[in-house]
C-alpha cells in the first residue's frame, strides 16, 4: 500500500514550487512585450492612419507622416540584405561543406564569431572610414547599406552554418558513395533540406537592420529629406535618405515641441514593419518545415 | 586439392594497407585478395577497422578529416589511389551503409540520383533503370504504385533495400555492404541475403558483418579482422571448421569470445 512519507511530500512541494517559478519567468518574458505594444498603440492612436504612412514629414517634422523615413528604411534593409545574404550564405556553405580544418578556416571562424560581437557604433565608424571616405562612395544609401551588410554578415554566416549542419552527415555520405561530387550533394540534398533554416536566419536580420541607428546615421541617413509621396522609387542608391530609426531619434531628442503622439506613431510604424517581417519569417519556416522530409 | 584450377586474377588486391586517424592507427598493414564474382566476408568485432577498410576501397576515406592511408589497393589491376576519376571509381564500387539512408527525395529520385549525377537525363532510360534496380533489390512490388512518395517514409527494411537499389543504380562491379542487417528484421535480412546470392553472378560482393553466421551462410572466403590486423583469412569452410589455423578464429566464430 502506498503511503505518503514526509520525503515524498517535500518532493511534491518542490515540484510545484519549481513549476510555478519557471512558469512565472516565462510569463515575465511576454509581459514587457505586451506592455510596450499596448502602450505604444494607445499613445500613437490619434495619429495612426494610412495617410501617416504615405506622407512626408512637414513643418520641421512637427506634422505630416513618415513616408520618406519608411521608404529609406526599406531601401537600406533591402540593399544591405541583397549584399549580405548571398555572400553570407555562400561563405557558410564553403565553411560547412568544403573547408578542411586548418589554420585558415580556424581564423575565418574566429573572425565570424568576433565580428558578430562588435558593437554597431564601431561598425558605423568603420563604414564611415572605409566606404564613405576611403572608397569615396560618399554618404549615401549604398554606403549605409554596405555598412549594415558588414554588420549582418557574420550573423548570417553563423545561422546558415547552423542550418547546414542540421542536415545529417549520413545523407552526404550516401551521395558521395554513389559518385556524386560535393556540389551535386549540396545542390541535390543539403540545400533543399536546410533552406528553411537559412531563410529564417536571413529574414531575422531584417529586424536588426531596420532598428539600427548608429551605422546609418554616420554613413547615409539625414535629418530631413523630402521625396515624392507614394513613389516606391523615390530614392536612388547614391542619395542620402531618411531612416525610421534615426527619425525616431531626432523627433524625440531634437524637436522638442512635436505633438505628443508623433514619436509613438513613428515607433509603431517601425515596430509594425519589423513584426510583419518576422511574422513572414515564422510563417515561411512553418511552411518549409512541413515540407522537411525526414 | 587435386588439380590446380587455372588462376583467376583477383578483383581486388589489397597490399600492406595502413590507415591512421591522427595518431590512432585503425588498420595496421593488411594484405588480401578478393576473387571476382563471389561474396567475400569481413568479420570482426567493432573497432577492428572493417568500415574504414570499405571507405578506403571507394576512397570516401578522403572525406574524413585527418585520415591518412598508405599501402595500395588495386581493382582489376589498377591502383585506386592513381585513378583520375574518383567519381567513376565510386560508381564502380557500390556502398551500402549500416543504417539505411533514404535520402529525403522520392523513391524514384533516390534511385535516379546516381545516374543523374553521372549525367543521364533521358527519361525512358531512367524509368527503365529505376525499375530494374528496384526489382534487383526485391523492392519493386512493394513500391511500384508510389514511386513518387518520399523514400524516408518507407519502413527500415524497405529503406535498406532502397539503399541497395541506389547502390545498384550506378551499375557497380563491386558491391560493399557494411553490416546491412543491423537495423532490420530477420525476415528482411533473409530476403536481402537471397538478393545478394543472385547478385554475385554479376558482381563481386564485399560483406562486412558482425554476424558470423551470416558470413558462414553467404561467403566463399572470409577475412577475420581484429584490431586492425588480419587474424586469419581463407575459405569460409575452413574458417568455420573445427580446425581453423588460429585458435582465436575458432573462439570468435563459435562465440567463445567477442
Amino acid at each position: 500500500m502506498f503511503t505518503e512519507t514526509a520525503f515524498i511530500r517535500t518532493k511534491r512541494r518542490q515540484e510545484l514550487a519549481m513549476k510555478i517559478l519557471f512558469g512565472l519567468m516565462a510569463f515575465a518574458m511576454v509581459l514587457p512585450l505586451i506592455t510596450i505594444v499596448t502602450y505604444l498603440f494607445v499613445q500613437a492612436w490619434p495619429l495612426l492612419s494610412f495617410d501617416f504612412l504615405l506622407s512626408n514629414p512637414t513643418h520641421g517634422m512637427r506634422k505630416g507622416g513618415v513616408w520618406s523615413a519608411l521608404l529609406g528604411t526599406l531601401y537600406l534593409v533591402t540593399t544591405s540584405l541583397l549584399i549580405a545574404a548571398p555572400i553570407g550564405v555562400l561563405a557558410a556553405v564553403y565553411l560547412n561543406e568544403y573547408a578542411k580544418k586548418n589554420l585558415f578556416t580556424r581564423i575565418v571562424n574566429l573572425a565570424v564569431v568576433n565580428l558578430a560581437g562588435v558593437p554597431s557604433i564601431v561598425h558605423a565608424l568603420f563604414g564611415l572610414g572605409a566606404f564613405v571616405l576611403f572608397a569615396g562612395v560618399g554618404r549615401s544609401i549604398l554606403a549605409a547599406s554596405l555598412t549594415l551588410a558588414i554588420m549582418t554578415l557574420p550573423v548570417i554566416i553563423a545561422s546558415t552554418k547552423e542550418a547546414l549542419s542540421s542536415v545529417p552527415m549520413s545523407f552526404r555520405e550516401a551521395c558521395w558513395n554513389v559518385g556524386a561530387s560535393r556540389w551535386q550533394t549540396i545542390r541535390g540534398v543539403v540545400l533543399p533540406n536546410s533552406v528553411s533554416g537559412i531563410l529564417t536566419g536571413v529574414i531575422l536580420q531584417v529586424s536588426r537592420t531596420a532598428g539600427e541607428t548608429a551605422p546609418v546615421m554616420f554613413t547615409g541617413a539625414v535629418f530631413f529629406k523630402k521625396i515624392e509621396e507614394g513613389n516606391l522609387l523615390g530614392y536612388s542608391l547614391s542619395d542620402q535618405c531618411m531612416a525610421l530609426s534615426m527619425h525616431l531619434f531626432t523627433i524625440t531628442t531634437q524637436v522638442t515641441d512635436a505633438p505628443h503622439a508623433l514619436p509613438y506613431a513613428t515607433a509603431v510604424v517601425l515596430l509594425g514593419s519589423v513584426l510583419v517581417v518576422n511574422a513572414t519569417a515564422i510563417l515561411l519556416r512553418v511552411r518549409l518545415r512541413a515540407r522537411k522530409r525526414w | 586439392m587435386v588439380a590446380a584450377t587455372p588462376p583467376v586474377p583477383p578483383k581486388i588486391e589489397v597490399r600492406d594497407l595502413r590507415l591512421t586517424y591522427g595518431a590512432k592507427e585503425v588498420i595496421r598493414g593488411i594484405s588480401f585478395d578478393v576473387p571476382p564474382n563471389e561474396i567475400f566476408a569481413v568479420i570482426g568485432p567493432a573497432q577492428s577497422g572493417k568500415s574504414s577498410l570499405l571507405r578506403c576501397l571507394n576512397r570516401t576515406i578522403e572525406f574524413m578529416p585527418d585520415a591518412r592511408m598508405s599501402g595500395s589497393i588495386h581493382i582489376d589491376g589498377a591502383n585506386v589511389a592513381q585513378t583520375k576519376n574518383v567519381y567513376e571509381l565510386r560508381r564502380r564500387v557500390g556502398m551500402v551503409a549500416p543504417l539505411p539512408v533514404g535520402l529525403p527525395l522520392s523513391i524514384y529520385d533516390n534511385v535516379a540520383f546516381a545516374p543523374r549525377a553521372a549525367g543521364l537525363r533521358d527519361r525512358d532510360l531512367l524509368d527503365e533503370l529505376v525499375e530494374r534496380c528496384l526489382r534487383q533489390a526485391a523492392l519493386w512490388d512493394e513500391v511500384k504504385d508510389r514511386l513518387h512518395t518520399l523514400g524516408t517514409k518507407l519502413s527500415g527494411g524497405q529503406q535498406q533495400r532502397l539503399t541497395i537499389a541506389r547502390a545498384l543504380s550506378h551499375e557497380p562491379e563491386i558491391l560493399c555492404l557494411d553490416e546491412f542487417s543491423i537495423a532490420i528484421d530477420p525476415v528482411t535480412t533473409m530476403r536481402i541475403e537471397d538478393v545478394l546470392k543472385e547478385l554475385k553472378h554479376v558482381m563481386t560482393i564485399v560483406l562486412v558483418t558482425n554476424l558470423v553466421q551470416q558470413a558462414r551462410r553467404l561467403a566463399a572466403h572470409t577475412l577475420f579482422l581484429w584490431n586492425g590486423e588480419i587474424v586469419e583469412q581463407g575459405t569460409t569452410d575452413l574458417m568455420f571448421s573445427d580446425t581453423p589455423k588460429s585458435r582465436k578464429t575458432y573462439d570468435y566464430v563459435n562465440g567463445i569470445f567477442g
